[in-house]
């Protein structure tokens, strides 16, 4: 019987220590795979946010997603008072940055695969304390949701950087190159992301307890279930879209560096 | 001998599955310090495989229904030897208990209205079963376990009680010990409540877990008590015959409640050649207006035709497949082919969730894609102690029963669904007599030297390290009731059957436990168990040599007809000076009115011929 | 004819034990559960195990095999590799008592920390499929405690007393999503349960046999709704300026 207190006498089997396990499965490759996928995806977005070149950010109506929304454009004397490191993604890139830092999907992916924390189910870890979400810093994660009000409002601009993509020539003739269907990509994969969030599924109607009783909270089940829909597949399209936004920002820097001609498509 | 510990309560239940937990929670309730014993952790009992519904006439899909048909067709299916208090009992307050159990924290399928949703299942005129899914026995026992954690019962789990100990005539406590200790412990009470279920691992093919040792029959039986109808064994229909480790694993009834369809290897749809002549005209005659009456029910529409002749009872319809594979018409393994992929698979995965994974990880079978292959499966004993239908008292004082232990319910056939029902309801009413009873009883005395003999016959195996192996006796025990003791019997069979029993009743006095300690030892405790299962298996035995007759769930090959004689009686087995007597008891005369309640059922009002 | 298959079981008890090798004649569709029930049967009849329905429903036959925490009953020789003998150990989290057979009162300990369902006093009971589906996912639980076993905060930190662990976010979701239900845990949810310590690895949702998806259904919605009431700052000025 247990003690009352909740203390467990140890179970004889068990033995402490990193990657302690009687699994024989390859349970390290998902923690690698994840390292080398965030390193790849974060690495290319820190090194374009402060070492790339804003000139190459744009191309006609092509807005890299790094850039967008312009507000260094709206506020241009905010630049002068930054200091000289901070580039223009800088403004913008911590929100989207934050909103991802504290998505829930991928905490759990680099508390898994950078803090070992666990590595891996039923393997053991190199750490002895743990308090989990429950203190400072961590628990900031907590505020999640704010980060997602800023992502939709992002979102929104992102779509209308998306459509004036189609613009090539001007504003009154739609010619779409390749890079209107890349940007085009960019705002549907991240909207599936987006809007498949946690906290915008709780805040949207999951909160209810009951959702038949009103015709209001009815539509309400109706946004929930629509973002539950999006939210089973939040892992891939988490992947997919931070692989995606990397390349716009890429195939965008290519075309206007003239590295790559953007083929125009109709 | 060894020390043991002493718990003292009013009320002693034996058994935690939806009859135990329900009368544990009654008898609190009515402020009788109870406790709660069980084999098993807590939530483990068979009532959480239950899987198709709990049967109550709410009348929410079928609006026609109503208590009475309820009654009508409890009966007709127990082939009138019911005891008709409980059915009328049963019919009148399963409603009560279904909501109740709403009340308490369960979450039953709703209907397009928000109220519980009721299906179809074999006998039951009306859509009568609520449910969750198929997995309706999970969602009571949940219930009700939290419903008895929080209101202050004493649980005591992985204890099994090997004996009642009583003073005079009246019972005072049990002994038993602890599984994982193997240390002994004895339960002061003034009454006792069996609620132990069945007696499936007297077969060898069953849908039933190790615990269906026939603890409570047997433990009754030695205090004194008389057991009814143990000639009524129910052989599921639809048990898994594929692969060889799931054989006789449960196929829920729902399956065709939902509208599966059987068939032979030749592909016919044999059941409709099966349907007794008495209820023929109650079942759709051609494949098209069974079809139609699953397109009507599947739109949640009211049924314009008759059933289909799957849900003819449960023992005419595993006495039709047993025939159609003894005939030669058989699936590959040995059973007939169930098919519900016909369905959009989406609808089938989401009534039948379970079923749909256990087929799949256990046997590769896709039931979307392809059909199941199912045989008859030793599922539950219609047999058990003799109770009084409102308070659940046996012939012994202090001592009662409920749920599948008690005997009388369901007469020669039990309809789906009608058990769990039947738990809650005579739960309830079993813990209401017991705390009843328990406020005028003496505190309870247990005998000393009682106390050490049952010790000592917990302990004997421990002295012969060299006896004989539980587990071989135990196969050797279902191999002799599966094959003469099973669906369809003769005489010559069930007297073979008989000294078979003998013979492994004089094995069973030297079994041993080989290896390993008093510690979590289930050679051990299989070795207690087997004694048990020996009584249990020769009560079935000798009643149903005696009734001579086929009727219900008793099929005799030498006497398929039935005798109106035998309709008259329920078959008692006793405890006569170590010797088991089997006799002839009338039946409970049915008032009149009831009768006419009966009788008014009969034409069936929802039937209309196409 | 039959193959054979080997297999090392754990043997032994609190004082200390060891794998042994075990022969088991396998046939088609068998199941790890049933290889064990063949030892007791023929070459160790002391083998302590746990099972009732050999069908997933009753969540008895937690173990370990080879490493991952599963069913016996649910877990099918033909997907072990068969090159090297099928190991077979206890579930780690909790103290054992004997071969396979753990100690897990402390779970029914927690459960009795949890307000039970507590129906709004005068609301009509209808309510509609789409308004519990959510619960009834819940009510899927089989209570095999594979999940506590797996979670690291039990496992590696021994968290037990702070942190009741993912089968019992799994009930908290249960009752406080319940349309009928009048009950407030949030604070306990909060303050007691621990669900803070979660940090949504998912492990317990990787080896959960009843599907149920415990942290993006249960979990996380608890934290949500923890976050509601404790943490979102807005909502904190709101209800001070508002006073509710
Ligand atoms: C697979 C399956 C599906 C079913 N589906 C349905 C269905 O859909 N609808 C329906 O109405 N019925 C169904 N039934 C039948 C129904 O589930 C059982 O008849 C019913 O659950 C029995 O309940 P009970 O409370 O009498 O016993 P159980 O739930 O079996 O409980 C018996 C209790 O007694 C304890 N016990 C036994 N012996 C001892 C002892 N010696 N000492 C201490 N404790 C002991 C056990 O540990 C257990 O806790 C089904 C049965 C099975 C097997
Ligand atoms: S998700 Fe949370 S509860 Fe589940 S295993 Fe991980 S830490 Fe434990
Ligand atoms: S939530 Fe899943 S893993 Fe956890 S106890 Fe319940 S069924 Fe088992
Ligand atoms: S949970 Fe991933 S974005 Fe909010
Ligand atoms: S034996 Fe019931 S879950 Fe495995």
């Amino acid at each position: 019987m247990s003690d009352p207190s909740g203390a467990q006498a140890r179970n004889p089997l068990y033995r402490a220590g990193f990657a302690v396990t009687e699994r024989r499965d390859l349970w390290w490759m998902e923690p690698l795979l994840t390292v080398l996928g965030l390193g790849v995806g974060f690495g290319y977005l820190t090194w374009a946010a402060f070492l790339g070149n804003p000139e190459h950010g744009h191309y006609g109506p092509y807005l890299s997603p790094v850039y967008s929304p312009p507000v260094y454009e709206w506020f241009p004397s905010i630049m002068t008072y930054l200091p000289a490191f901070v580039s223009p993604a800088l403004l913008i890139l911590w929100a989207p940055g934050g909103f991802r830092a504290t998505c829930y999907y991928y905490r759990k992916a680099y508390y898994r695969s950078f803090f070992l924390n666990p590595a891996s189910c039923a393997v053991g870890k190199p750490w002895e304390k743990y308090c989990g979400e429950t203190e400072f810093p961590l628990v900031v994660q907590n505020i999640h949701r704010y980060f997602m009000y800023l992502a939709v409002v992002i979102l929104a601009f992102l779509w209308y950087d998306a459509l004036k993509a189609f613009t090539r020539d001007g504003p009154k003739d739609y010619v779409a190159g390749a890079g209107s269907v890349v940007l085009l990509l960019n705002a549907v994969f991240l909207s599936l992301y987006t809007l498949g969030c946690h906290s915008l599924r709780h805040l949207i109607g999951g909160y209810l307890d009951c959702f038949s009783t009103c015709p209001t909270s009815k539509l309400r089940h109706t946004a929930w279930g629509g973002v539950t829909c999006l939210n089973e597949r939040h892992m891939l399209w988490a992947w997919v879209s931070l692989g995606w936004v990397g390349f716009t920002d890429l195939y965008i820097r290519l075309v206007s560096s003239g590295r790559l001609a953007d083929p125009v498509l109709f | 001998m060894d020390k043991y510990e002493t718990h003292e309560s009013d009320v002693l239940v034996i058994g935690a599955g939806g009859a135990g937990l329900r009368a544990a929670i009654e008898s609190s309730a009515q402020g009788a310090r109870t406790a709660l014993v069980c084999k098993s952790l807590l939530g483990k009992a068979h009532t959480v495989m239950a899987e198709g519904g709990i049967a109550a006439a709410l009348a929410n899909v079928d609006a026609e229904d109503d208590w009475r048909v309820h009654f009508h067709d409890t009966m007709a299916g127990g082939k009138m030897l019911n005891n008709w208090r409980m059915a009328e009992l049963h019919a009148k307050e399963a409603p009560d208990r279904v909501y109740e159990l709403e009340r308490w924290g369960a979450v039953f399928d709703r209907t397009g209205d928000g109220k519980i949703l009721q299906r179809a299942f074999g006998g039951h005129r009306y859509k009568r079963l609520s449910h969750v899914g198929d997995r309706t026995g999970l969602e009571m026992i949940r219930t009700l376990q939290d419903k008895g954690v929080h209101q202050g019962i004493d649980i005591y789990m992985e204890c099994t009680i090997t004996r009642l100990l009583k003073d005079g005539d009246r019972i005072t406590g049990a002994f038993g010990y602890w599984r994982e200790s193997g240390r002994y412990v004895v339960f002061k009470s003034k009454a006792v409540v069996l609620a132990t279920g069945g007696i499936g691992k007297s077969y060898k093919i069953t849908s039933n877990s190790w615990e269906y040792t026939g603890d409570g029959h047997a433990m009754a039986y030695e205090a004194g008590a008389e057991l009814i109808d143990m000639e009524f064994v129910q052989f599921h229909p639809t048990g898994m015959v594929w692969p060889p480790g799931v054989r006789g694993l449960l196929v829920t009834e729902a399956v065709r409640g939902e509208g599966g369809i059987l068939r032979n290897s030749k592909g016919e749809r044999f059941m409709f050649k099966y349907l007794p002549e008495a209820n023929k005209k109650d079942f759709a005659e051609s494949d098209e207006e069974a079809r139609r009456w699953v397109d009507e029910v599947l739109a949640g529409k009211k049924p314009t035709v008759r059933r289909p002749p799957e849900l003819s009872t449960r023992d005419n319809v595993a006495r039709s497949i047993y025939t159609e594979v003894k005939e030669g018409r058989g699936s590959p393994h040995g059973g007939v082919f169930l098919d519900i992929s016909y369905q959009p698979a989406e609808r089938v995965k989401k009534k039948l969730p379970s079923m749909y994974h256990q087929f799949l990880e256990l046997a590769d079978v896709d039931i979307t894609k392809e059909p199941m292959e199912v045989g008859p499966t030793c599922h539950y004993s219609m047999g058990g102690v003799r109770v009084d239908a409102d308070s659940g008292a046996s012939t012994v004082p202090g001592l009662f029963a409920c749920g599948e232990v008690s005997g009388g319910m369901h007469g020669g056939n039990r309809l789906g669904g009608n058990s769990l029902s039947d738990l809650v309801v005579f739960g309830r009413r079993a813990g209401l007599g017991a705390a009843d009873y328990a406020k005028s009883a003496p505190s309870p005395r247990p005998d000393g030297r009682e106390i050490e003999e049952a010790a000592s016959i917990v302990s004997a195996p421990f002295d012969r390290p060299d006896g004989e192996s539980p587990y071989d006796i135990q196969r050797d025990l279902q191999t002799a009731m599966s094959e003469f003791v099973g669906i369809f019997r003769t005489e010559a069979d069930l007297e073979e059957g008989l000294r078979r029993i003998e013979t492994l009743k004089a094995r069973a006095k030297t079994v041993g436990v080989a290896e390993g300690t008093r510690l979590y030892n289930p050679g051990w405790h299989l070795a207690l168990d087997l004694k048990n299962l020996l009584i249990v298996s020769e009560a079935i035995a000798r009643a149903a040599l005696l009734r001579k007759e086929s009727r219900g769930a008793h099929s005799r090959l030498d006497h398929p007809k039935t005798d109106s004689h035998f309709g008259k009686v329920n078959l008692a087995v006793r405890n006569v000076g170590e010797r088991m007597e089997v006799r002839e008891t009338p039946l409970l005369e049915m008032p009149a009115e009831l009768k006419k309640v009966y009788d008014e059922v009969e034409t069936p009002k929802a039937v209309k011929v196409p | 004819m039959p193959e054979q298959r080997s297999f090392r079981v754990f043997r032994g008890d609190a004082g200390g034990g060891q794998m042994k090798e075990y022969t088991v004649e396998t046939g088609p569709g068998m199941v790890v559960l049933d290889a064990v029930h063949q030892i007791q049967a023929t070459q160790a009849p002391d083998l302590a195990v746990r099972w009732n329905c050999k069908a997933a429903k009753c969540g008895s036959c937690s173990a370990e095999v080879n490493g991952k925490p599963k069913l016996m009953c649910k877990t099918r020789l033909d997907d072990l590799p068969a090159d090297r003998p099928v190991e077979v150990r206890p579930m780690r989290t909790f103290p054992l008592i004997k071969d396979l057979v753990t100690d897990v009162s402390w779970n029914y300990e927690v459960n009795k920390k949890i307000p039970p369902f507590t129906p709004k006093p005068n609301g009509e009971w209808r309510w509609m499929q789409e308004d519990v589906d959510r619960v009834q996912e819940f009510r899927k639980c089989i209570e095999c405690f594979l999940c506590q076993n797996v979670c690291h905060v039990l496992r590696e930190h021994q968290k037990q007393p702070e942190f009741f662990g993912p089968r019992f976010f799994v009930r908290l979701a249960a009752l406080e999503m319940h349309p009928m239900d009048a009950a407030d845990r949030l604070d306990l949810t909060h303050r007691q349960s621990g669900v803070g310590y979660c940090n949504i690895t998912k492990c317990c949702t990787e080896v959960c046999p009843e599907d149920i998806h415990i942290t993006d259904n249960a979990i996380i919605p608890l934290k949500e709704r923890v976050v509601d009431r404790f943490y979102d700052p807005v909502r904190r000025l709101l209800r001070k300026l508002f006073r509710r």
